[in-house]
């Protein structure tokens, strides 16, 4: 373990540490445009100039390693002058498009000027100009003019995804980022460009225009696409409601965990949050009569699922639950199961077609808690449900979320399973076909309208949080599962989602020990051998 | 030519490319020689010779072959940069095409010192000629089985980059790769081409090395100064009566090079400067050529012997105009990879234009200058401190003649 000093701070970092990571080891950040740390060393920016003791000029620390008795200064003058130099030579042929720039005010050449540059521009000539707006894929937008050919989206498409669509062609200051002859930016994680672009060259197609970054505010989340359970940050418009039609979600971005997606996440994941606000959300609890649907208060709803659940005997009762509820929800769902000793549970819906899996981040399994269903028990045998509704021997069902009409079953054989049952509840968030035939639907919150924890195929349990308020008068499950749990006469104090996880580790073994702070913002594997779910 | 021809020895003679000729005249002696000698031997022999690079750097050649790993387990490579592209510099293709046998023979001296079993030659892509005279002398030597038993060359063509003569845009684009030079560390002598440990030399350091084995360390190191032993190729061209390329020693000054070997100023024009070790080198005026044209005698004078390639200025050239061609060049020719190099060769050609076409502000020249020395030293590879050569030492030199050109 190298000990060095920056900056007069003496630290020790892990042998193999270059000077930007060890400069962080001492609260220094070294500015630095080429360098991520998930990519190769490229050396291109020459911004991360440092002053080591006894070398003759600026180093780049990027490509330095920490050694032994190593002196490092990043604010030396001569590092100062040299900075502000690079800062120059980066922005000469730069555009200075901010105010129609989708990058401004998260852009790193802005950030850099006010930090390191501040000098009075000298450059008087006509810039180069190159190719503007072109789309390189189906999510992603060049601007060839704005790029400051760092070659990070290169690297990441070449080291990471292994596709190479784009190089950096021509040479000189004609140089730009494009793609190979015949190919385009469609890989499974295209999206990821955007975000390791330091500057506004590339750009989100689905974010262009939409909003500006500084009327964003942010929640720490995980993405609900998949068994992965990738740490991202969902970005809300609250504050300028008129901007994008009304559209509050304005895009999700990857959060670094070094566990699960390190700096990434797939574009089925980033762009895969547009139900939140689809016009097919389901807003106010509804009670259907023959062809008749109609608008219920929460209390009608409430009262009369608890009806519906006392009425029939428990053999008779079936319940599909979803492996995208929360922890909380299923540990809600399982307490209104067993006051009423209901047995006939379970949650595994097979799609009809199988999700795409690959090798990096994306499961097969396209629900973000089926490990958590099945540890908090509810892991029966959903298919044999169906079969007993069409069986006639069920006569109610109550389903979350899923639409049995869109699985792999028979269409035909669901379909008579729910016309068979008295009493269908559907609990969701979105309309499907399986929710048009409820009688009543009780309208849930989206994943970003509430809190919650999901636990991956790995048995890591995962908090999300609360970025938007629920749209209309959708309540998240746990909470209108305690309102049916009290409408049962069961006692039921919980009153956020926190409690009902309280519950859970009281409750189940694997999840003792947990708590939401423990857990944190990068989640908590599970204390015992969970069952890994391939 | 003054002294003895070394090199060029066989240069008059029309078939002096083949293999007859070539052996007739003592060729593959040396490597005969060689065979018995251990590699430390023959590197030895090449330290104390004082050979240094003849294609710019002047790096001592046996301290770069000293570099290479001993015992290391896997392949090691040998590469030629005959890329010859530095302007004003074209003596790399007389060795190509008239003697191309003391290349291949240098080539297999060399690698037996370094362990090598397999050659590159990088051959610049508008070398036609060169690279056909030496292709068919690989084949002769094949047939004759100097290579295939333990040695091989593999001659790849070049597509028209400046940057490809940098040793690690050479070892990139040899490799496939866009021709972009490589970060160092790693030198090429420990991780170099396709990763292996490789050393690469000019056509013409190696064509030097079998004299330095037929005829001793000593006899080379006393051709030249105390610092750098031997004769060298200079390119001479511009505005001399004689231009051509002449092989003497490298302890010759620039003044006799230029009046005693190339006839002098064309028409007896009066001299007015000279670049004299290729166009990354600092000009010296009229009043600067009495150097040896030795790597040390230059950098004392606050140039470079790069690649030998004198190209001479007279009264009717004018120097802002010569500079606007200097930094078109490196604009050009530059790879783009780092940002200072990148987008301030592109911004002084634009400023050096602007002042031939008399659109120059006054704060221009000034400004030249300082972004020439902020950008200098901050790059990946020598690109632009080779073009911070001419950017700063024409304009110190000759700022009047800039000046003038300036509207008032």
């Amino acid at each position: 373990m190298p000990r060095l000093t920056v900056n007069g701070k003496e630290i020790e970092v892990p042998a193999g540490t270059n000077l930007i990571e060890a400069a962080r080891h001492a609260g220094v950040e070294v500015p630095h445009y080429c360098y991520h740390p998930g990519l190769s060393i490229a050396g291109q920016c020459r911004l991360c100039m440092v002053d080591i003791e006894k070398t003759p000029r600026p180093t780049i620390a990027c490509n330095t390693l920490a050694a032994d008795g190593m002196v490092v200064s990043t604010e030396t003058d001569r590092v100062r002058e040299t900075r502000k130099s690079i800062m120059e030579f980066h922005l000469i042929n730069h555009p200075l498009d901010c105010p129609v720039c989708d990058q401004a005010g998260e852009c790193w050449l802005q950030i850099y000027y006010m930090q390191h540059g501040l000098y009075d521009p000298r450059m008087t000539d006509e810039k180069v100009h190159k190719p503007k707006a072109v789309p390189l894929g189906p999510h992603v937008m060049l601007d060839a003019e704005r790029c400051i050919l760092c070659s990070r989206c290169v690297r990441f498409c070449d080291e990471i995804t292994h596709t190479g669509e784009l190089g950096i062609f021509s040479r000189g200051d004609h140089s730009e980022i494009g793609l190979f002859p015949g190919t385009e930016l469609d890989n499974k994680y295209s999206g990821n460009v955007v975000d390791i672009c330091p500057v506004g060259a590339l750009t989100d197609r689905d974010f262009r225009f939409q909003v500006r970054v500084w009327y964003l505010e942010s929640a720490k989340s995980v993405c609900p696409g998949c068994a992965r359970g990738c740490n991202i940050e969902v970005h809300v418009n609250r504050r300028r409601p008129h901007h994008a039609e009304g559209r509050r979600v304005a895009r999700l971005k990857p959060r670094f965990n070094a566990d699960v997606n390190r700096w990434w996440l797939c574009d089925a994941g980033r762009y895969g949050f547009a139900p939140v606000d689809a016009a097919d959300r389901l807003l106010v609890p509804t009670r259907r009569d023959g062809e008749t649907t109609t608008a219920a208060t929460w209390d009608e709803a409430i009262a009369a699922v608890a009806a519906a659940l006392r009425r029939w005997p428990a053999d008779e009762i079936g319940v599909i639950a979803s492996p995208k509820m929360a922890n909380e929800d299923l540990m809600a769902l399982r307490r209104v199961l067993d006051a009423r000793a209901i047995r006939q549970v379970g949650f595994d819906v097979p799609p009809r077609d199988p999700g795409d899996e690959d090798s990096f981040l994306i499961r097969a399994d396209k629900s973000p808690n089926a490990l958590g269903a099945e540890l908090v028990g509810l892991g029966g045998d959903a298919r044999a449900v169906v079969a007993a509704a069409r069986g006639r021997r069920l006569k109610c069902l109550w389903v979350f979320g899923h639409d049995l009409l869109a699985s792999r079953w028979p269409e035909a054989e669901v379909l008579e399973a729910l016309r068979a049952v008295e009493t269908l509840i559907f609990t969701g968030a979105n309309a499907n076909r399986t929710s048009a035939r409820a009688h009543w639907v009780l309208p849930a919150a989206a994943w970003v309208e509430r809190d919650g924890t999901y636990t991956n195929f790995e048995g890591r349990v995962q908090r999300f949080r609360l970025a938007v308020e629920p749209l209309g008068q959708a309540l998240a499950e746990w909470e209108m599962l305690g309102r049916i749990l009290a409408a049962l006469g069961e006692t039921s104090t919980a009153t956020r989602a926190e409690h009902w996880f309280r519950q859970l580790t009281g409750a189940v073994p694997a999840f003792a020990g947990l708590s939401y702070q423990s857990i944190g913002d990068t989640g908590r594997v599970l204390t015992r051998d969970a069952p890994a779910r391939s | 030519m003054s002294g003895e021809a070394i090199l060029t020895r066989n240069f008059a003679r029309s078939d002096s490319h083949t293999l007859g000729v070539y052996r007739e005249t003592g060729g593959y002696q040396a490597w005969a020689k060689a065979q018995a000698m251990e590699p430390t031997a023959i590197l030895d022999e090449v330290k104390r010779s004082n050979l240094r690079g003849l294609g710019g750097a002047g790096f001592p050649t046996g301290t770069k072959w000293s570099f290479i790993p001993k015992n290391h387990p896997g392949p090691v490579y040998l590469v030629i940069n005959a890329d010859e592209g530095e302007p004003g510099t074209f003596k790399d293709r007389y060795l190509l095409e008239r003697d191309p046998h003391a290349l291949i023979e240098g080539m297999l001296i060399a690698a037996r010192a370094i362990g090598s079993a397999t050659g590159f030659v990088y051959v610049r892509g508008e070398y036609v000629e060169p690279w056909r005279r030496f292709a068919a002398a690989v084949r002769e030597a094949y047939e004759a089985r100097y290579l295939g038993s333990g040695f091989d060359i593999v001659v790849h063509r070049g597509a028209g980059a400046y940057i490809c003569g940098e040793e690690t845009g050479l070892i990139s684009s040899l490799e496939g790769k866009k021709g972009w030079p490589k970060l160092k560390p790693p030198f090429p002598a420990i991780k170099g081409a396709f990763g292996a440990p490789t050393i690469v030399n000019n056509v013409e350091t190696i064509c030097q090395v079998p004299h330095i084995i037929n005829r001793g360390a000593e006899w080379f190191a006393g051709l030249g100064t105390k610092t750098q032993g031997g004769t060298r190729m200079y390119s001479v061209s511009g505005r001399v009566a004689r231009p051509a390329v002449y092989e003497t020693s490298v302890s010759i000054t620039l003044r006799q090079l230029i009046y005693d070997l190339a006839g002098g100023v064309t028409g007896n024009g009066k001299l007015k400067a000279v670049v004299p070790g290729g166009s990354s080198a600092a000009i010296l005026t009229a009043d600067e050529i009495d150097v040896t044209m030795d790597v040390d005698g230059l950098r004392n004078a606050g140039t470079m012997a790069g690649s030998a390639g004198v190209i001479v200025m007279d009264e009717t050239v004018s120097i802002p105009e010569a500079l606007m061609v200097v930094a078109r060049f490196y604009a050009h020719e530059s790879c783009g990879q780092c940002t200072p190099c990148r987008e301030s060769t592109g911004w002084i050609y634009k400023m050096t234009r602007r002042i031939v076409e008399r659109r120059g502000r006054k704060e221009d020249l000034d400004t030249i200058l300082d972004v020439a020395k902020r950008g200098a030293g901050t790059t990946i590879c020598a690109f632009y401190d080779g073009a911070v050569g001419p950017y700063i030492s024409y304009i110190e030199k000759f700022r009047g003649e800039f000046e003038a050109l300036v509207p008032k």
